[in-house]
């Protein structure tokens, strides 16, 4: 017995929408095994995971707070995706982001300037950028593989935030916590829906994924980008350029993530901390698959990855769940749609003898 | 007298496809027996059932009498059937005899031996202990027919042999062939080119769109009427071929050179070539003397410094594809997918690819309408069959996508076009329709560049022909003043 996978002519449409459905009733399936393996009970634990955030006003706000910087991010990496271009590190490109809007506030704590915000947005976007310029520019002269340089980036990004939290930019009246001082007021997104911590920067989100669809679905620069993802020597052939499409891709996504940076330490935040990222650039690099990578599609998944990241938080508390519980639905969802995608794209053959070599 | 192979009314379908439809066929012992059909007939389908790389859906298949089911090629090789593919199945990094070693059980010595003696006796000389990669193609085709022979088959088949070879080596083949017919053995003869099939055979049997549509004896018919069982109608008239004044040169290499990194790809040294406007240009030669390489330099898809290569009357050695193509270049490579197309893509996007210059784009926004217009356009004059602009380029067969890619440049009105390998599975309708466009072209006043292992093709539609045979160019050879045999002594290297 012999199994094949035979590549179809053409993915189905149904199939494409089905996917993540049928990849989240997998996941769900997994997990309530493995929470029945840990000795919770597996229905206390999926109904805080994934109904609490929706039974009230406080739970669900939250969720739409999770959604921006998840969104936006995946929106950016979306589209270096599509070009084969794989963006790991905008995890470390937040980080980034997130010293550079900081310096601001933290140089000048009393400040009460206008420009103060838009400067730390601009810095902001402007640092995760060129945090993933280094890795483009690696790429585009030495062939250096962007997986592994934008990886290794965040790692130090990750120590420049240790270093600036625990030296120069410790807050001298913290208590010895390794975070900075409370940003003034004039440092501070506005508020998007009162009476809870939602910000404008979902906006920003909602904007970007518009600006990411105009890009990839009518611009002639985002079909370039798709032509090199999908067949490198065709984009070639038409004198598309290559080292573009990786300064565009690793720019753009640098761009989202620095944004989202900023937006944290300006949002809910309020200060630069050590937990300025809960993981969400690595999260976003799931949303942007399980968005099947189109615009529309990450809009839905980031909701849904938010739901999770709320829903886990209740459920360690309610369910006592470990926070690694919450990880590894995460990683069962993403396998299952990945694993889903194979058979989306091949049919799979039994045949009996093996096959003939002439 | 038995028949040492019988198929009698054998099917097969692949998806929408009915590949062979009740298929008779039988074959003599020391027979040479033709398999003639275009691209698409449904030869390699009927060759792959008979040496059990496929079953058939319905039908009987006997050897001398007895009926089989063959299941793999091993079983076809155990009655005493073998098989040379068109695409050879060689290791380039091992010998002769290590790779014959693979398959036919024996110690190396006595391999060599053998493969001496065969050599010695059908014409089959080949060293035993070169390396592959160091041998040209006829000399692997000959490693192929050997490895055969090794095994003692009652039946060759041999699948289109004389497409990869030079006309000297052709003859040579023929040779081999007949000495073995000779010792009794049943030769099956894939091939679409007629006078080689009236040369040979003695019989053949003709297929047209899975079915026979002809059994009869070559010798005594015309090509013209094997054609017309083969194509279902005459043959299309050859090309009036006027002379014309050429204008500026549009293309010049002066002395390219190109040292290729790749150890198993081809260097190009010092080749120097001439395109005017209002002439085509040929390149003959067998594949993979540099060729791909050529193509890709001339196209910018490798770019190396130095002023070697002329445009327009520009140096263009260091911009690349982009510049090139406003300047007035197109191109058309011999692979259609993932290169001249991306399969995933609408052929709506497909046209977008290199006809962007063309009012598609507009602000660096796509524009719907004319890029739908301009692929209907492309399917509607170059006679593509398809849905429409909507299906993907990988849906397509591969000479309906040769049209798509073919008219999609052509319809750009290109200065300079480069076309690969122009006809490669095209039907012969088609492929007259496109060389037409090619010299309707010119006559319009475009300079083109024609890439082709079809010499054929290149007699008919050419003013002037090179020959590249390992990475060096032969002098320009007018048309009207050479003839297949000059240039087959340049494509084997013996030309001075």
């Amino acid at each position: 017995m012999r199994v094949s996978f035979i590549r179809r002519e053409r993915a189905s449409r149904m199939a494409m929408l089905l996917a993540p459905i049928a990849a989240f009733a997998c996941a769900i399936v997994a997990s309530v095994i493995l929470f029945t393996l840990l000795g919770k009970a597996p229905g206390q634990a999926l109904y805080s995971l994934l109904l609490e955030p929706f039974l009230t006003w406080y739970n669900f706000s939250e969720v739409l707070l999770k959604m921006a910087p998840l969104l936006l991010i995946a929106q950016g990496l979306a589209i270096g995706f599509r070009a084969n271009v794989f963006n790991i590190g905008a995890e470390g490109q937040l980080i980034i982001g997130a010293i550079a809007a900081s310096a601001l506030p933290v140089w000048y704590p009393q400040g009460d300037s206008g420009f103060m915000l838009p400067a730390m947005l601009a810095m902001g976007a402007l640092a995760g950028m060129a945090w993933a310029g280094i890795a483009a520019m690696f790429r585009t002269r030495f062939n250096a593989n962007e997986i592994l340089v934008t990886l290794m980036l965040s790692l130090i990004a990750a120590q420049v935030l240790n270093y600036l939290l625990l030296g120069p930019w410790k807050d001298p009246h913290g208590f010895n916590f390794p975070q900075s001082v409370m940003f003034p007021d004039a440092a501070l997104l506005p508020i998007l829906l009162p009476g809870t911590r939602v910000n404008i920067s979902l906006l920003f989100a909602l904007v970007a994924s518009a600006l990411a669809y105009i890009l990839m679905r009518h611009r002639f620069a985002g079909f370039q980008l798709l032509v090199g993802g999908l067949a490198p020597r065709a984009a070639r052939y038409a004198g598309f350029s290559e080292a573009r499409a990786i300064w565009v891709s690793l720019l753009l996504g640098g761009l989202a993530a620095g944004l989202a940076g900023a937006a944290e330490v300006a949002g809910p935040l309020g200060q630069l901390q050590r937990s300025v990222s809960t993981g969400y650039g690595y999260s976003a690099i799931i949303v942007a698959y399980l968005g099947g990578l189109n615009p529309w599609g990450i809009v839905i998944s980031a909701f849904v990855m938010s739901v999770i990241y709320i829903g886990g938080d209740n459920a360690m508390v309610s369910a006592d769940l470990p926070i690694a519980a919450v990880w590894v639905f995460q990683g069962l969802l993403l396998c299952f749609y990945l694993a889903g995608l194979t058979f989306i794209r091949h049919k799979v053959s039994f045949t009996r003898k093996p096959r003939a070599t002439p | 007298m038995t028949a040492l192979l019988s198929l009698q009314a054998v099917s097969k379908r692949y998806g929408a496809v009915q590949a062979n439809a009740g298929i008779d066929l039988v074959v003599d012992p020391g027979s040479i027996h033709a398999i003639l059909g275009e691209n698409g007939a449904g030869k390699s389908t009927l060759m792959k059932l008979i040496y059990g790389v496929e079953s058939p859906d319905a039908g009987v298949m006997l050897w001398k009498g007895q009926a089989v089911n063959l299941n793999s090629p091993a079983e076809a090789r155990a009655l005493g059937i073998g098989m040379v593919f068109q695409h050879f199945s060689l290791f380039e990094t091992l010998s002769v005899v290590q790779n014959i070693a693979l398959i036919v059980p024996g110690r190396k010595a006595d391999l060599a031996r053998r493969i001496r003696a065969l050599g010695d006796e059908f014409g089959l000389d080949v060293d035993p202990e070169a390396m592959v990669h160091a041998l040209s193609v006829g000399e692997r085709q000959r490693v192929e027919i050997i490895r055969c022979l090794l095994l003692n088959p009652e039946l060759l088949i041999l699948d289109e042999p004389t497409s990869v070879l030079p006309p000297q080596s052709v003859a040579r083949l023929f040779e081999t062939l007949r000495a073995l017919q000779a010792r009794g053995m049943a030769i099956l003869f894939i091939s679409h080119k007629l006078e080689e099939i009236k040369e040979l055979c003695d019989t053949a049997t003709i297929l047209r769109g899975g079915q026979v549509t002809g059994r009869l004896d070559p010798r005594a018919h015309s090509a013209k009427d094997l054609a017309t069982l083969m194509i279902g109608r005459a043959m299309p008239p050859p090309l009036p071929a006027t002379v014309q004044e050429v204008g500026e040169v549009r293309l010049e290499l002066g002395g390219l050179d190109y040292v290729n990194d790749d150890p198993f790809g081809v260097s190009l040294s010092d080749i120097s070539l001439r395109v005017h406007s209002g002439e085509i240009v040929g390149i003959a030669g067998i594949s993979g003397n540099g060729q791909q390489e050529l193509a890709a330099l001339i196209s910018g898809e490798v770019v190396q410094a130095g002023d070697m290569i002329r445009m327009m009357g520009r140096s263009v050695d260091a911009v690349g594809v982009a510049q090139r193509r406003k300047m007035g270049f197109a191109f058309v490579p011999e692979e259609r997918l993932g290169r001249g197309a991306v399969p995933e893509m609408s052929l709506a996007d497909n046209a977008l690819l290199t006809a962007h210059g063309a009012g598609l784009v507009q602000r660096g926004f796509i524009h719907r309408t004319p890029e739908r217009a301009y692929t209907a356009a492309c399917i509607a004059r170059y006679d593509v069959r398809t849905p429409g602009p909507e299906a993907e380029a990988g849906a397509l067969s591969g000479g309906n996508l040769q049209k798509f890619i073919m008219g999609r440049e052509m319809m750009l009105d290109p200065k300079l076009l480069l076309v690969s390998q122009p006809t490669w599975g095209v039907d012969i309708g088609a492929a007259t329709d496109i060389r037409q466009r090619l010299v309707a072209m010119r006559n319009a006043g475009a300079a083109i560049l024609v890439i082709s292992e079809e010499l054929e093709e290149l007699f008919q539609i050419c003013d002037r022909l090179h020959v590249l045979h390992k990475g060096h160019l032969s002098p320009s050879l007018p048309t009207a003043q050479t003839n297949a045999e000059q240039v087959g002594t340049y494509m084997i290297g013996a030309g001075a």
